[in-house]
């Protein structure tokens, strides 16, 4: 009843080639996680509802608790390491801090991955429109308002030129 | 003594040091934390709610390639540990203490059996299935009517689903009721929900054969009462135990008690003789970390003709689940002790049973017993208005408890006897400032008013926040060789800033820069002794530690620089992390050749009660029974604030988690006690879009004069009259139809059934 068999894949993981021996059922979160070492991709539900696995796949934000490793075969992905640098916080993660959008920092990774696709494609997303796609991330501490705050406050950095 | 040294951090919107690592996904949380040549846990979970265990039998799990060890009940002699209550542990409820593995039934859904240990977690979930158990199902109790009924009974030899009657008492309650001019009798429900910290529990543990010593990673806000409650169940001295607190994704009351996993995974290390990890998964959440609120609130209250309340008295019954867990007794005894609120009210007699039923265990949840409490009253004292003609506010105004009253003394709960008084404040300032800042003239117009096919509502009420529970906390400050300061605290982080605000004090204290700050807190190994986060307790415990700390560091450095510069302590000055005398000085840095260490306690009889006034503004959709909030604004005076921005954010966020307790969350269970609400797309939580219009106003307008900080344990707060205001709120809106709110959570298909019936009602 349990046959398990591995594959190997090969993907690029903010900007490096990586590769994995993964089950055919391990989740990209896991992969991530526990294969490839990076742990600021946090698993809150594992059914795809609190957005804090949240990692961009090829430019779109998705769930990688709900994606299989071997699904990314060949893909290129970011986690919230890739949105980083150890010099400076980015101008995204300074408005987090600047607003104080995050207590226990768990959702964080998931925030400020999603908020950074959203903005990426569209960096004029009016209060509504960040309200909406941020609504499917869960964070229990902050009630949200300095989270759309910082992330409206974020949107020069991207290009806005102003609404 | 100077409460605020240096007075340049203390009060400042000083940004997060937390945040750095946060930001960057590189905190460590307990699931990121791995041991080499570690074994994973997987828990096997009853499905039944209620029954004999006939049989469990391992073997087929236990030949599974890469399984290491099914630990059964049986691996730990004949009755497997049972967990002690933190609060209030009263030898009466000693027949309803957990056992760590269910012993001889099992009495909830999720309730542990059986844990396996193997090389990858999956391995380990594969083997689960391969556990047969055998349970004799029994009727389950799931409500009160059933608890009371009596033909299933729980714990049989103690004979019924009562575990123990809490009675507070204050004045004298039946003369008031004969004196009263009017009589309000009322019964309210609030649902099932729970804390639902987003980082799902988890534990690392690390069993050295050698030294026999035992390394527990993931401990959280009262590392080590749990310490001692691990090595009572384990047989081993408390000293050889270390508990290490990672970061922690929240908490609110439920993370860090003493659950069943607490035991059993130290325990399946030693076992196992290898390290174990072991995390959660959210349904092993929702049927398994404490539930909450669960209470049915009878209740009257007296009134004389003008509006004084003149008493209370009611009995309530809450739904404790199948055991008493560490802290199951806070939430039903404050419902009855803390009913009087913010209001003089001087004769009380409430009473508050504790069932025991087959649902998850409860325990605290942010404002334990306020919030459901804070329901009833607030609903009452506008169900008294509308009953005398009274204006909402003034009823208010004519009994909120006066400045001049203070210190003053609340009702007396029984048994665990606990007397307490409000310390201190302006209660009408507060509430006559939250009434102008929310524009209560001016929105006074709306009510009931049809706009858009909405009908708005507004209501305001006050609220009380009790905080700093003793007995003490320790602080340990070390001035390092290389002039930086270490702060070691028995206090613990569940994700409220705890690192910031500490050093915030910190710096102050010993006039140093803020960079220059180490906080180290919460594991065992930091101090001798420490108790940790819960009741708004840490900024106000550990933070007093601190400055008394600082005081006794200062005196020692003062002494090292005398015995350096050959001089008499008193004449060395410190200032700018340099000490000097005349026209010598040394910095921090050179001082000596050994770090210099002080270690100081704050203690602390009396409680601090922060309190406030929130007002609402709604907007109810006949149709629909949909409620949009448009203004939620809450005041409150914490005596000092550390930190404005953080604290700011605890106020909304608390008040957001309110405001999911008041439309959205519930645990809900069929008659059979199998929970229903199994995921979080069935247990609905607030959204970015769904509150978007709250605001808060904290203010420092009465110091606490039971601790050197004057600050007043907050951040609780905002959650504790959300669901009372909104249902006043919502019942405003609807005044036409006489729609009357008793029960949460106010989803739309309960506020549209209640405005069906009152339109039938009407016909
Ligand atoms: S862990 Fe992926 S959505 Fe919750
Ligand atoms: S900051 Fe704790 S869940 Fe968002």
């Amino acid at each position: 009843m349990i046959a398990v068999t591995t594959m190997k894949i090969e993907f690029e993981v903010n900007g490096k080639a990586v590769s994995a021996d993964v089950e055919a059922r391990t989740t990209l979160a896991d992969c991530l996680r526990y294969d490839i070492g990076l742990t600021g991709t946090h698993v809150g539900c594992e059914h795809g509802v609190c957005g804090a696995c949240t990692v961009i796949v090829n430019g779109a934000a998705a769930r990688s608790c709900l994606m299989l490793a071997v699904q990314a075969d060949g893909e290129k992905v970011t986690t919230v390491e890739g949105l980083s640098n150890d010099e400076a916080l980015t101008p995204l993660q300074a408005s987090f801090r600047k607003h104080h959008a995050l207590q226990c920092g768990f959702c964080t990774p998931g925030m400020i991955t999603t908020a950074h696709a959203l903005l990426t494609h569209e960096p004029n997303a009016d209060e509504e429109r960040v309200r909406d796609v941020l609504s499917g991330n869960l964070c229990r501490c902050t009630g949200y308002i300095s989270i759309v705050e910082a992330v409206l406050d974020a949107r020069v950095a991207y290009g806005s030129k102003g609404e | 003594m100077n409460t605020r040294p240096g007075n340049s951090l203390i009060g400042s919107p000083v940004e997060r040091v937390e945040d750095l690592r946060f930001l960057r996904g590189k905190g460590t949380y307990v699931s990121d934390f791995s041991l080499p040549n570690q074994l994973h846990a997987v828990i096997l979970r009853s499905p039944e709610a209620h029954g004999v265990i006939r049989r469990i039998d391992t073997s087929r799990a236990r030949a599974l390639p890469g399984v290491h060890a099914v630990i059964t009940a049986a691996d730990f002699g004949a009755r497997p540990p049972h967990i002690p209550l933190r609060l209030q542990p009263l030898p009466e409820l000693a027949p309803f203490h957990q056992p760590v593995l269910a012993f001889e039934k099992v009495r909830y859904v999720g309730e542990p059996l059986a844990v396996v240990l193997a090389d990858t977690a999956s391995i380990a979930e594969d083997a689960l299935e391969l556990i047969d158990v055998e349970i004799a199902a029994l009727p389950a109790v799931t409500d009160r009517a059933s608890a009371e009924r009596g033909d299933s009974i729980l714990f049989e030899p103690h004979g019924s689903n009562r575990a123990l009657v809490w009675t507070a008492t204050r004045g004298d309650a039946e003369a008031a009721f004969v004196k009263a001019d009017v009589v309000l009798k009322e019964r309210f429900h609030i649902q099932r929900h729970a804390a639902m910290f987003m980082e799902p529990r988890g534990f690392v543990a690390d069993w050295n054969a050698e030294t026999q010593r035992l390394k527990v990673w993931g401990a959280a806000k009262v590392a080590w009462t749990n310490r001692r409650i691990l090595a009572t169940a384990m047989g081993l001295e408390e000293t050889a135990i270390d508990m290490v607190e990672l970061d922690v994704g929240g908490g609110f009351g439920s993370r860090g008690e003493f659950y069943p996993e607490d035991f059993l995974i130290p325990a399946a290390a030693r076992i196992a003789g290898r390290p174990v990890k072991w995390s959660e998964d959210r349904r092993e959440h929702l049927m398994c970390a404490n539930h909450a609120r669960d209470i049915e609130i009878n209740v009257e209250m007296a009134l004389a003709k003008d509006g004084r309340i003149l008493g209370l008295r009611g009995m309530c019954y809450s739904d404790n689940g199948a055991y008493l867990r560490t802290n199951g007794s806070v939430g039903p005894r404050n419902v009855a002790q803390f009913m009087s609120g913010p209001y003089k009210i001087e004769n009380i007699h409430l009473q508050t049973t504790m069932l025991t039923t087959n649902k998850t265990p409860s325990g605290t949840y942010r404002g334990p017993g306020r919030f459901e409490t804070d329901f009833a009253r607030e609903r009452l004292i506008d169900l008294a208005a509308k009953k005398l003609g009274m204006d909402r506010a003034e009823i208010r105004r004519k009994n909120l408890v006066a400045d001049a009253d203070m210190p003053y003394p609340l009702a007396t709960i029984q048994p665990f006897e606990s007397v307490t008084e409000l310390d201190s404040g302006d209660y009408h300032a507060v509430f006559d400032r939250c009434l102008k800042e929310f524009g209560w003239d001016e929105k006074s117009a709306l009510q009931g008013k049809l706009i858009d096919g909405r009908y708005h509502g507004i209501a305001v009420g006050s609220f009380i926040e009790g905080g700093a529970a003793g007995p003490k906390e320790d602080a340990r400050l070390a001035l390092e060789t290389d002039g930086s300061l270490t702060v070691h605290l028995g206090s613990s982080a569940v994700g409220q800033g705890l690192e910031t605000i500490m050093a915030q004090i910190a710096a102050d204290s010993m006039e140093m820069s803020f960079d220059r700050i180490r906080v180290l807190h919460g594991s065992t190994t930091h101090v001798t002794e420490g108790y940790g986060s819960y009741h708004s307790r840490s900024t106000v415990m550990g933070g007093s530690a601190i400055l008394l700390a600082a005081e006794k560091l200062k005196d020692k450095i003062r002494e090292c620089a005398a015995a350096r510069l050959g001089c008499s302590k008193d004449d060395v000055t410190i200032d700018a992390e340099t000490v000097r005398f005349k026209t010598t000085s040394l910095t921090f840095a050179g001082l000596g050749a050994e770090p210099i260490e002080v270690e100081a306690t704050f203690y602390n009889k009396k409680y601090t009660y922060a309190y406030g006034t929130q007002a609402a503004h709604v907007s109810v959709d006949v149709g629909t029974g949909h409620v949009r909030v448009h203004d939620y604004l809450s005041v409150e005076d914490v005596g000092r604030m550390i930190n404005p921005l953080t604290l700011h954010g605890q106020a909304i966020g608390s008040i957001v988690q309110g405001l999911g307790g008041t439309f959205l969350e519930h645990l809900v269970y069929d008659a059979n006690g199998q929970i229903l609400t199994g995921s979080l797309a069935d247990y609905l939580m607030p959204t970015a879009s769904d509150f978007p219009n709250i605001r808060s106003i904290t203010l420092e307008l009465k110091p606490s004069p039971n601790n050197p900080l004057g600050a007043k344990g907050a951040g609780e707060g905002g959650i504790i009259p959300v669901g009372g205001i909104i249902a006043n709120a919502v019942a405003n809106a609807l005044s036409h139809l006489g729609v009357e709110p008793m029960e949460l959570p106010l989803s739309p298909p309960r506020v549209w059934a209640l405005i069906d019936a009152a339109r039938r009602a009407k016909r």
